[in-house]
């Protein structure tokens, strides 16, 4: 064992002439909550799956848990538990019903069974429910227990798929609770989305655009980030004149719109803001608020992306 | 590896028989196939109607027309007097056949010399025409032998002319006369040939559907993702999900072949378990089909349509209406690709001849082999991945 949960190595898949993943190498350690982050169709699904055996590489390999994909698909499902983007419980069976399936299907040994299954129902905090038709269900049960019959048979590595995508906020919250404990368990948790906020959870990140690994370090690294840039937050009475006003002024980079005000991404901010100050005085736009903020992720992520459109254009 | 096709086996009969429309639809539209096809399907003509068109107007003549209204066949519905009635009747279908005793009928009868009738038919439909110039032809040979021994000197024939759309097709009734006794249906009646045939294409039909349906079903509802992460084997899907399906086939197959029994009395000659170990040979081929076009189709409309496509042409070849023996070379190669082809033979063997392994191992054979073939082929076409 070298630590890694997940390992991969230069991996790239096309479908026909479209590059779905673009040379790809990262590591997970053993542990880990490890996050993926990127735009729909920037690869992290397809990712996904390869690293379950659903997808063949197009070339370069990975491994789990030091096992080889592409060799030992079977050797690594008993591996691994896996929860695809699309809800994929039975709807026409109880919840019992499901669990049982699946923990059959896995080859949960008999003796273990129920335990198993009295783990998963209080885990998903269905046991008053167990036998309840899965489609009676709502979004956010329906999760816990889609995520309950994935580790029935205790895998030490998880690779959820935007599992909350779809689920009301509370819900989402205490699906995150779940893979907190997961993780602080010994589970090694590999989990895609596209929700900043659950992107702080996240020991470390991966952002992913257009096939391609951009970014890649804790959260808190990545905000120092953004290239040695800073951030300031701009309230005045006309946002749009002032956006007009600060474009391509010098050491001003980028200006978006954010909530009411905007967010300015300057080379360097105590000089930006006195030119800032000059050119709406000229202008003769009152400044409400002017100040240097900690980029939240999204600042961060729209940034980079943005800069990856400007590379590519 | 029996524990997960169990687990499989299981999760597909709660689904299967939880809803109530569903346990109807497994079982009810196949008694009402067969109920509608049994009526429908039969090319006996029981009551052919006929125009009568005496021109001999004789007791002789008179007597020919009491031959044809007490024969049970006919239905002498308008009597014509002259050509322009016999065309109006046959263009309006008023009638299946005009029968016309041609002038001088009796005279030539009671001077020993070949008397005529003619048969016009009405063609459209080529079977019912020949079926009704063979009743006729009948009659007028069984009236025939009868006026023979009253001039016992003379060989008496009557010329019977049948004419249809396409020309005359004259037929002298033989001063020899064949004997003819019919085996295994002694009646000639079609729904005996046919019911059994109906049975076959059921469970055809039934079993394909399913199968086909039943695993693109796992992938629409991104279930069979979830699946394919397991350690699972291809073969233990396989399995499971077609023995659910094989019961099913084979209690229709009891079901239609009761109903058969009971509502249309058709003989079963043969032996019950033959049948049934007969329709386990024959699912295997259907089964495997139905994994096959599961394996080619991304969703269920996709699966239905593959279904109907392969359930046509097995039908029209399989020899349940048309004789393969009249299809040219060819096809009747084709033939022989067709399931259905062997199990129509063994399905009619057995409920009608009572014939056992001993006459139909070929067509058992042909199913093992082709069961076996096509099951394999569709598992090795199944993978577990999504590429």
């Amino acid at each position: 064992m070298n630590g890694f949960a997940v390992e991969i190595h230069d991996m790239v898949k096309t479908f026909g002439d479209f590059v779905a993943v673009d040379h790809v190498s990262l590591q997970v350690k053993t542990g880990e909550i490890f996050g993926f982050l990127g735009p729909n169709g920037a690869g992290k699904s397809t990712t996904i799956r390869m690293l379950c055996g659903l997808l063949i590489p197009t070339s370069g390999s990975a491994s789990v848990v030091d096992i080889d994909v592409a060799k030992a698909p079977e050797q690594v499902r008993r591996n691994i538990g896996y929860m695809s983007q699309k809800f994929s419980l039975y709807d026409d069976l109880t919840v019992e019903q499901n669990i049982d399936f699946y923990s059959r299907m896995y080859g949960v040994p008999r003796e273990r069974r129920a335990e198993r299954k009295d783990y998963v129902l209080r885990m998903a905090n269905l046991t008053e429910r167990r036998d309840a038709l899965t489609r009676e269900l709502s979004g956010g049960w329906k999760q816990r227990l889609a995520l309950g019959c994935a580790i029935l048979h205790d895998p030490p590595v998880l690779f959820l798929d935007e599992p909350t995508s779809g689920v009301d906020p509370i819900a989402r919250a205490a699906f995150w609770d779940l893979i907190r404990d997961l993780a602080r368990t010994g589970h090694t948790v590999f989990v895609s989305t596209h929700y900043m906020d659950e992107a702080e959870y996240c020991h470390r990140l991966a952002l992913m655009h257009r096939g391609k690994v951009i970014a890649l370090g804790a959260p808190a690294e990545l905000r120092r980030g953004l290239n040695h840039h800073s951030l300031l937050r701009l309230d005045t009475t006309a946002p749009l004149d002032t956006m007009r006003a600060i474009e391509g002024a010098p050491g001003v980079v980028e200006v978006a719109v954010f909530g009411s005000g905007l967010h300015v991404v300057v080379e360097e901010a105590e000089r930006a803001m006195e030119e800032i100050r000059r050119r709406l005085g000229a202008k003769g736009i009152e400044i409400r608020r002017l100040e240097k903020i900690l980029p939240s992720l999204e600042d961060v992520f729209v940034a980079m992306i943005e800069a990856e459109e400007r590379k590519a254009a | 590896m029996w524990e997960r096709i169990g687990a499989i086996l299981r999760k597909e009969f709660i689904q299967t028989l939880r809803e109530p429309r569903l346990r109807f639809l497994l079982f009810m539209p196949p008694l009402i196939q067969l109920i509608i096809f049994g009526y429908t399907v039969t090319l006996d003509v029981d009551h052919a109607r006929i125009a009568w068109m005496d021109k001999d107007r004789t007791p002789e003549s008179r007597a020919l027309l009491a031959r044809f209204q007490g024969s049970g066949r006919f239905d002498v519905v308008a009597l014509a007097d002259n050509e322009d009635e016999v065309q109006s009747i046959l263009d309006h279908s008023d009638a299946h056949a005009v029968i016309s005793v041609l002038p001088g009928f009796a005279r030539d009868l009671a001077r020993g010399r070949t008397a005529e009738v003619q048969v016009l038919l009405d063609g459209t439909n080529s079977n019912t025409a020949s079926l009704v110039s063979a009743y006729s032809a009948g009659v007028i040979q069984a009236f025939a032998g009868d006026v023979r021994p009253k001039q016992a000197k003379n060989r008496q024939t009557i010329r019977v002319e049948a004419r249809g759309p396409g020309g005359a097709a004259g037929m002298a009734a033989a001063p020899i006369t064949a004997q003819t006794r019919v085996w295994f249906n002694p009646d000639l009646r079609s729904r005996n040939y046919f019911v059994p045939g109906v049975a076959a294409n059921i469970m055809l039909m039934i079993t394909l559907m399913l199968t086909a349906q039943a695993i693109v079903r796992e992938r629409e509802i991104g279930t069979m993702e979830q699946l394919m992460v397991t350690p699972m084997r291809p073969i233990e899907l396989i399995l499971g999900k077609t023995l659910p399906f094989a019961l099913v086939g084979l209690t229709n197959l009891a079901l239609v072949t009761g109903a058969a029994l009971l509502i249309f009395r058709v003989p079963f000659r043969g032996n019950f378990l033959l049948l049934l170990f007969c329709g386990a040979l024959f699912m295997m081929t259907s089964l495997g089909a139905g994994l096959f076009l599961s394996t080619i189709s991304h969703t269920q409309q996709q699966a239905n349509m593959a279904a109907f496509f392969f359930n046509t042409p097995a039908f029209m070849l399989s020899g349940f209406t048309f004789p393969i023996r009249n299809m040219p070379q060819s096809v009747q190669y084709l033939t022989y690709l067709d399931p259905l082809r062997y199990f129509m033979e063994i399905i009619r063997g057995v409920f009608l001849k009572g014939v056992g392994v001993s006459v139909l191992w070929p067509q058992m054979a042909s199913l093992a082999v082709y069961g076996v073939i096509i099951l394999t082929l569709s598992a090795l076409r199944f993978h577990k991945n999504l590429d």
